[in-house]
């Protein structure tokens, strides 16, 4: 059980990127954060990772709280970011450093036969495709068998045929140990794809505009009726987040001023 | 379905005759293109001094140096001088790189301290190394401690600013990979920081290895009873120029196996590297 209470960031510069944040995401659930740019998704996830730490209330893992990066928390950011002094299976390996070597042997061998990518083992990440690249990424944030799995807006750097193919693959990958998923992105087909829960954000300050309950069965059409249902839902809802403020809103006592 | 099949058998085979059909002449047809100029030069000067057009005196020819070379080997002075001038320069590499790889990792991980020693250290780096030597033969005599000192100055510079900069333009995201990882401390550095630095550190190493080299002639023209340095000083005031030429060999071929080292020891631990290669290099 990942809780979040309160969850508020102001940078030192003075932005104030993200304005409490409440969210509770159940075991096995998968959630997908979207909003415009700037909007502080990233920044709520970085929270969560314990990466960055937030500057109000607190996230809590099985109600501990967490300050800084977690073991059962793991993390796929935007870019592969694999060492490149690493080959694909020591990138595999990269978090079961504390491990046996026959064990980490073992589930890198598993993870990367998981992934398709048995026979790239002991290639440089250099001669990778991105596709391929981030597979392995994903199998680096797996293989240590998180509880809570963190996805920076992971395939926007793909192109949309290998997009929907890692798409796929997550959720088999998903299926295996059922983890929390935390997904932010732009992509609105991602979300419905993927998420059991969408939660769509609004800028300045970052807060949790409107939340969307996807619950289609799985595995999901992307051509049907039920699917195009709950997009077009989430887009209705991106669009009046985008709006300007309403006077009913926050800012209600300002407009009374006088 | 039978393409794919085709192409299949037809790869394994057509690839090793390839490879060794290239081999022979791609290996050596490289480092044989860089031998042409000096070759012909040596021949070109040779020959010109065989025939009569230049007597050869001040600029010897070929014969006349490898004959010095020889003469020099065969009484062991030339092995008594190169291992004097090896010896100052290891000592003085040694430290140079020490130091200077220290100061440059402390500064480049901590901004307080980079701004509190790097101003004075850039300060000092502008002075012309050279003019530390009267300083140096004051302070430390005229034997080997001064000498030594000299070449750890110039060695340390280029380490120091190489390991700074590298340290400091570690990706901010390969970092963040680390930390997710919950590394920190000594495993941060042993696992992310220095595999991130290691190219680099490798061009500061040869830099620096290039000024000891430069500056263990400097400090042997101060003064020395033995070394390369001496041989040159020894020949100008004798009026030797074979003997001055021989020493530059012996300094060029010395120089260079000593940066090879560098690079030969290092190469394993920097194959992942993703590196330019030009066409006519690859294959």
């Amino acid at each position: 059980m990942l809780t979040l209470e309160g969850v508020g960031k102001t940078y030192a510069n003075g932005v104030h990127a993200l304005d409490a944040v409440n969210l509770s995401v159940g075991p096995g659930e998968i959630v997908a954060i979207v909003g415009g740019s700037g909007c502080g998704k990233s920044t709520l996830l970085r929270a969560i990772s314990g990466l960055d730490t937030p500057s109000q209330g607190r996230v809590l893992l099985d109600g501990e709280k967490v300050t800084k990066p977690h073991e059962k928390i793991g993390i796929i950011f935007q870019e592969p970011r694999l060492l490149p002094w690493l080959t694909v299976a020591g990138n595999v390996g990269f978090g079961l450093e504390d491990r046996p070597k026959a064990e980490r042997d073992a589930r890198v061998a598993e993870a990367l036969t998981r992934v398709g990518l048995s026979e790239k083992a002991n290639m440089w990440p250099r001669e990778l495709s991105g596709g391929q690249a981030q597979r392995v990424a994903i199998a680096r944030a797996l293989v240590p068998r998180p509880e809570v799995l963190l996805l920076d807006e992971p395939f926007s750097a793909l192109d949309a045929f290998t997009r929907v193919d890692l798409q796929d693959h997550l959720l088999g990958l998903w299926a295996d140990t059922r983890p929390i998923l935390i997904l932010v992105t732009h992509d609105v087909d991602e979300a419905v794809v993927l998420a059991d829960r969408i939660m769509v954000m609004r800028p300045r300050p970052g807060r949790i505009f409107d939340e969307i309950a996807a619950d289609l069965p799985r595995p999901r059409e992307r051509q049907s009726s039920a699917f195009d249902r709950v997009r077009r839902h989430v887009m209705a809802a991106l669009d009046r987040s985008l709006k300007p403020v309403a006077p009913s809103d926050a800012n209600e006592a300002a407009a009374f001023w006088w | 379905m039978s393409l794919v099949r085709m192409s299949a058998a037809i790869e394994p085979a057509a690839q090793p005759k390839q490879k060794t059909g290239k081999s022979v002449l791609a290996r050596w047809s490289g480092p044989a293109l860089g031998l042409i100029l000096p070759l012909g030069l040596a021949v070109g000067w040779e020959l010109a001094v065989r025939a009569g057009l230049s007597n050869g005196r001040l600029v010897p020819p070929p014969s006349v140096i490898y004959a010095t070379f020889a003469e020099l080997a065969k009484t062991g002075e030339l092995q008594r001088h190169a291992a004097a001038t090896l010896a100052r320069v290891v000592a003085g590499f040694g430290i140079g790189v020490v130091v200077g790889t220290l100061l440059g990792a402390i500064t480049g991980y901590s901004m307080l301290v980079r701004r509190f020693i790097d101003p004075s250290l850039q300060a000092l780096r502008a002075i012309p190394s050279i003019a530390w030597v009267p300083l140096f033969i004051l302070w430390l005599g005229i034997f080997e401690a001064s000498k030594v000192t000299l070449i750890a100055v110039g060695v340390f510079f280029p380490v120091y600013l190489g390991v700074m900069g590298a340290v400091m333009s570690v990706d901010r995201k390969i970092v963040e990979v680390g930390r997710a990882f919950r590394l920190s401390g000594a495993k941060m550095v042993r696992r992310i920081l220095l595999p991130a630095v290691l190219p680099a550190y490798v061009i500061a190493l040869r830099s620096g290895l290039g000024l000891g080299w430069m500056f263990v002639v400097a400090a042997e023209f101060m003064g020395a009873s033995e070394g390369l340095g001496f041989l040159l000083v020894d020949g100008q005031q004798l009026g030797k120029p074979a003997q001055i030429v021989a020493a530059i060999v012996a300094f060029a071929v010395i120089g260079k196996i000593t940066d090879w080292l560098i690079v030969g020891i290092t190469a394993p631990f920097l194959r992942w590297e993703d590196r330019f290669k030009s066409p006519a290099a690859e294959g």
